[in-house]
């Protein structure tokens, strides 16, 4: 992407295909006027997105290379520089490595299995139904509207080892459910399922538009040759929605990468820390005190989600 | 279509996929009329054998009522900002050509990549040095500019004709009048995607207000009903689940009232 250098108002400029029209020897009054209008109207929003937004991203650049602290909040500019050492320090913490971890389990089971029933249900409300779609398609969106606190709330007790409704349903037919949340071994398979639960309505959406570009005669006259339903919605529909495919993939994974508000309501990241996260433990050590680590932790996030972002692009468009 | 049996099945997996994703409503609205002996029974019963409003009485005893109308402002603030600088924005980058254009454009799109976490801390930090800690302006002022919803004006300016910017300029109408008298009345549909986009994730937001407030007079409902349920009562389920209903109830109202622009809203952010 080139970005904009020295250009006045004035200079010659590719105007892309929606180039103005009219009389060439007006175009450089109107230009500027043009241009001041353009300026004007970004200026509000310029302006407090370099206080609020882009100011802070560098200042936290800057940050993850001091030892800034809680005691430096007044001061910010007042502290040392230590090079890479809170980079070290993530690294060297045994905790941020099982933080990772659980977010790479979190990301590598809860993405595909978001973007499969998101797709199941689209594939379900474009086909299948005509009527009471505008029904299903509101319920299935309805947890993703719903506020993590009060989601919480309700799973936790939804999932309460002695009279939780998922143990009782499970003691229906003879299953002696575990305490979910409070068992290692499951505490992060239950946050995988709720935040399947809470974000596979937002995915759905977004293939309900994709499925738009579908071919429908080309699914017919597949059909009457004999192809079943699966090798059409193999052959016909995945290569149709690939863009939007990439679109959900690329969301999802990023959403996913910043895992934190379920562990942060649901468990605190406990039991024995099997279900802290990357972005939870960077706000612990936020709650800590210790900036200029959180400032590291959170760039080590970021640079995650630009490679997977990047690699996942390439592979999409190899094949 | 081509094949009979399939809608019949087809609803039947649906309507039994639909119930379970439902039921945790269902059983936080059921829950929040229960009396406490009966919420704690083995095993739990489905609906409440003597439908009690003692865990709304409770939660108003509290400050709730305040809660509720400090989500509501914050809400309704954000979202007016976002409409009106993003608008503004949105406009100029589709249809107006200025210096540092792409750069800002570019600038824009890099910041919906960065995670929230990055900008926390200074954020935190500059809220502190101004002196807001503790107010309602800090729960607004750094969610009145979004990248998203810039970019989601953008797209929907650049879906609207030229040809009304031209026919402006040729009857004289001044560049800022023509994005205010002719494109901002047209902008209804994107006000309500982008409007109800906004207030829901404002409405639902809870790091940064938990953080940023430590007074009960700026507390949000989320925040709230978060230090409730980590405290003394969070064994209290009937209290917890009539603060999860009262939370959630005014968006799923807003939601069924307004769901088709924002499903098409959304859908249409992800195929742009």
């Amino acid at each position: 992407m080139t970005t904009t250098t020295a250009l006045g108002p004035d200079a010659p400029r590719p105007l892309g295909p929606r180039g103005r029209g009219g009389p060439a020897r007006r175009r450089g009054r109107r230009s500027a006027a043009e241009a001041r209008a353009g300026l004007l109207l970004s200026l509000p929003f310029v302006l407090l997105f370099a206080v609020f937004i882009a100011w802070p991203v560098v200042q936290s650049m800057f940050m993850s290379f001091t030892d800034m602290r809680i005691s430096d909040i007044r001061s910010p500019f007042a502290v040392n520089f230590v090079g890479l050492d809170n980079y070290l320090t993530a690294f060297r913490d045994p905790v941020f490595r099982r933080a990772a971890a659980n977010t790479g389990v979190f990301v590598l089971i809860g993405v595909p299995l978001t973007i499969a029933a998101g797709l199941a249900a689209a594939v379900a409300l474009d086909r299948g139904i005509g009527r009471l779609r505008g029904v299903f398609r509101m319920g299935f969106y309805t947890p993703v509207i719903t506020s993590i606190v009060a989601v919480a709330v309700v799973w936790r007790f939804l999932l309460q080892a002695e009279n939780g409704l998922v143990n009782t349903v499970l003691g229906w037919v003879g299953i002696d459910g575990p305490n979910w949340l409070g068992d290692e071994r499951t505490a992060l398979l239950s946050l995988i399922v709720m935040a399947v639960w809470r974000n596979f309505g937002t995915s759905m959406v977004i293939f309900l538009a994709g499925l738009q570009a579908v071919d429908r005669g080309l699914h017919e006259a597949a059909a009457l040759d004999g192809a079943g339903a699966w090798q059409r919605f193999r052959h016909i529909t995945l290569p149709s929605i690939r863009p939007t495919m990439l679109f959900v993939l690329v969301t999802t994974s990023i959403g996913y990468l910043q895992f934190f508000e379920e562990p942060f309501v649901m468990t605190s990241g406990g039991p024995l820390n099997a279900t802290i996260s990357a972005s939870m433990y960077t706000y612990n050590q936020f709650g800590f005190g210790n900036y200029g680590v959180a400032g590291a932790m959170a760039y080590l996030t970021f640079v995650v989600i630009g490679i997977v972002t990047l690699a996942q692009f390439r592979l999409m468009r190899e094949k | 279509m081509l094949d009979r049996r399939r809608p019949v099945l087809t609803y039947i997996v649906l309507t039994v996929f639909l119930l379970l994703v439902i039921t945790p409503f269902v059983w936080m609205i059921l829950g929040s009329l229960k009396t406490q002996g009966e919420l704690l029974r083995v095993p739990p019963t489905w609906l409440p054998e003597e439908p009690t409003g003692d865990n709304f009485r409770r939660l108003f005893e509290r400050p709730f009522g305040l809660y509720f109308r400090n989500s509501t402002v914050v809400a309704l603030a954000v979202t007016l900002g976002n409409l009106f600088f993003s608008s503004m924005f949105g406009y100029a980058l589709a249809h107006l050509d200025f210096p540092l254009k792409r750069l800002l454009f570019v600038l824009v799109l890099v910041c919906l990549m960065i995670p929230g976490l990055v900008t926390f801390i200074p954020q935190y930090v500059l809220v502190v040095n101004l002196g807001l800690a503790n107010t309602i302006p800090a729960l607004i002022l750094p969610f009145l500019v979004q990248p998203f919803s810039v970019f989601l004006m953008r797209q929907f300016f650049l879906g609207l004709p030229r040809e009304l910017l031209e026919a402006g300029r040729i009857d004289g109408v001044g560049e800022i009048a023509i994005f205010f008298r002719i494109y901002l009345p047209l902008a209804g549909p994107a006000f309500a995607t982008l409007g109800i986009l906004t207030f829901l994730g404002s409405w639902n937001n809870f790091l940064w207000p938990l953080v940023v407030s430590s007074d009960e007079s700026t507390y949000t409902l989320p925040v709230a009903l978060a230090l409730i349920s980590t405290g003394q009562n969070q064994t209290d389920y009937g209290l917890l689940l009539a603060g999860a209903t009262l939370i959630v109830l005014p968006i799923l109202v807003v939601f069924l009232f307004f769901q088709r622009h924002f499903i098409q809203g959304i859908a249409s952010s992800g195929i742009k």
